[in-house]
């Protein structure tokens, strides 16, 4: 067997099973491990395809910063997560159906067939020196640079709609101006006082 | 690729990574040692002085102390992530030097994306942390895990923007190339053109490894020993290697992106792996003189520091940059991509 067929079929094993991990698992910090874990193994599975760009991409985004921040927050909750459960058997019916309506739907439209391996021919393998960094560099501030400076601006405005939802001005938090502070002078302070010695 | 040239290529790998993890390792252990002496000195001490010559065998004495310590593990804790928390904050240390550039040709992996790969591989560090506060099941150590993720999370983008500014004169994510490009003398390396990028960079890089004066994830004051105070013996003594083997990191970077790497400063001289390890032995100096030096920072500066100043500092040198970059100001700026 091919060596690199063996790493993938190792690392899509663990990907799966550290994907089922997140849902089953009743601890929420040890379901964001798991999502952790399934985000490394998908990095390694691009890695695989000459994606090294996006690969470390993934690892430096999603598990250095999005993770760190979802952990952050998942650890200071203590939830029980048992009673969210209770109505599985009972919604069981309901659910089943979205789910048969969201499968209907990815067969319609995305169409399985067009994704089927004969209309994916294996690539050629890039030669050692090929950067896929500065592919995509060109094809993004080149040939879609417009679509780019669009998603930049739309996520400008999440970031600032999210700042302005959450942020609310509590009056009696002390705080300190640290431009007052460096600004203070001897005068502001300090009172020389001249006075007889009392001797 | 044949069976036998396989097998060689393992059996070479392993054997280079050995030349890189054994000295690394040795290098912690007199870090250590170095840490105290100077710090010793600038107290008016003497530092170790008693097991060997010089006190120069107490780095061993420490490791056989390490080693002979029980490994304790709290009884409410979750077992699996309080042993695995030292070994996650370890890996990624060691395994970021996998393509860091000693000399002209000896680098272990060549890779084009070298730089993004040792950010990503040093923001992993931080799950140790967080990890091993969440599962030793106490609150100094939650509170270490804390504070720790919400600093390293906010100097890594002060960090990640620095590295932006020595790949945008640089022209490229290998950290060789990186190198190359600072060809010339000592005025040609980045630490002249991207001078703020270099103190930010290293001023994040002391307070991503949590050292003194960013040290409030452990703040023996406040909160005992915080992330670690649950761990004894080897397991401590993991978490104490990725401290020291990472600021060895960031002191070696600084010396690859600002100051030339193996190049040599002086004409004559010729270029060489001694040069690169000079430098980063006079980096790691300033860690530890930091450390005799500052009080420890109020968390709040801390937070003020990385998200107010730094970050706005990094933007507005960035756009120099580019702005230098297109007038193409010589000898630092050219436009050197491909």
């Amino acid at each position: 067997m091919d060596l690199k067929l063996l790493v993938f079929l190792v690392f899509s094993a663990v990907l799966i099973g550290a994907a089922i991990g997140v849902i089953t698992t009743r601890n929420p910090v040890q379901a964001a491990l798991f999502l952790v874990l399934a985000f490394f193994n998908s990095a390694i599975i691009w890695m695989l395809m000459e994606a090294e760009f996006l690969s470390i991409t993934l690892v430096l985004v999603y598990v250095g910063a999005v993770m760190v921040l979802f952990l952050f927050v998942v650890m200071m909750l203590d939830i029980n997560l048992l009673p969210q459960r209770e109505g599985f058997t009972r919604y069981l019916p309901l659910g089943g159906l979205i789910v048969a309506a969201i499968v209907v739907q990815m067969i319609f439209l995305i169409r399985v067939r067009w994704f089927s391996a004969e209309n994916y021919p294996v690539p050629d393998a890039r030669a050692a020196d090929y950067s896929n960094t500065e592919e995509l560099g060109m094809a993004m501030y080149t040939d879609y640079i417009f679509q780019f400076e669009v998603a930049a601006v739309i996520l400008l405005v999440a970031i600032i709609a999210a700042i302005a939802l959450t942020m609310r001005r509590r009056p009696d938090t002390k705080y300190q101006r640290p431009s007052d502070q460096v600004l203070v002078q001897k005068e502001d302070r300090l009172r020389v006082v001249s006075m007889d010695s009392e001797s | 690729m044949g069976f036998l040239e396989g097998l060689w290529l393992l059996i070479w790998t392993v054997i280079k990574v050995m030349l890189i993890i054994v000295p690394l390792l040795l290098s912690v252990a007199y870090l250590t040692y170095a840490e105290r002496k100077v710090i010793g000195a600038i107290q008016v001490r003497k530092g170790p002085n008693r097991v060997g010559y010089a006190g120069l065998l107490q780095p061993i004495a420490d490791v056989f102390k390490l080693l002979t310590k029980e490994v304790l593990v709290p009884t409410n804790s979750h077992r699996f992530l309080f042993v695995i928390a030292p070994i996650l904050s370890l890996a990624p240390a060691f395994a970021a030097w996998a393509v860091i550039p000693f000399s002209d040709t000896m680098v272990l992996a060549d890779v084009n994306a070298g730089l993004l790969y040792v950010l990503a591989l040093t923001s992993l560090g931080v799950y140790g942390v967080i990890i091993a506060g969440w599962a030793s099941n106490s609150k100094y150590a939650f509170l270490g895990a804390m504070r720790s993720a919400a600093q390293i999370v906010a100097y890594e983008i002060a960090m990640g923007f620095a590295l932006v500014g020595v790949v945008m004169v640089g022209g490229s994510l290998n950290l060789g190339d990186i190198v190359r490009a600072q060809e010339g003398n000592l005025f040609h390396w980045f630490w002249l053109p991207l001078f703020p990028l270099f103190i930010v960079y290293f001023i994040s890089g002391v307070a991503e490894t949590n050292r003194a004066p960013f040290d409030v994830a452990e703040g023996e004051s406040e909160i005992v020993a915080g992330f670690h105070v649950d761990y004894s013996g080897m397991a401590f003594a993991l978490f104490f290697l990725a401290e020291y083997a990472n600021m060895i990191m960031i002191a070696a970077l600084a010396v690859i992106m600002f100051l030339g790497g193996w190049l040599s400063p002086i004409p004559f001289i010729p270029d060489g792996i001694g040069w690169f390890f000079a430098k980063t032995g006079f980096m790691l100096l300033f860690f530890l003189w930091f450390r005799a030096t500052f009080p420890r920072y109020r968390y709040d500066q801390i937070m003020r520091l990385g998200w107010k100043v730094f970050i706005p500092v990094t933007i507005v040198w960035l756009t120099v940059v580019a702005a230098a970059i297109l007038l193409e100001i010589e000898p630092w700026f050219a436009l050197r991509a491909a």
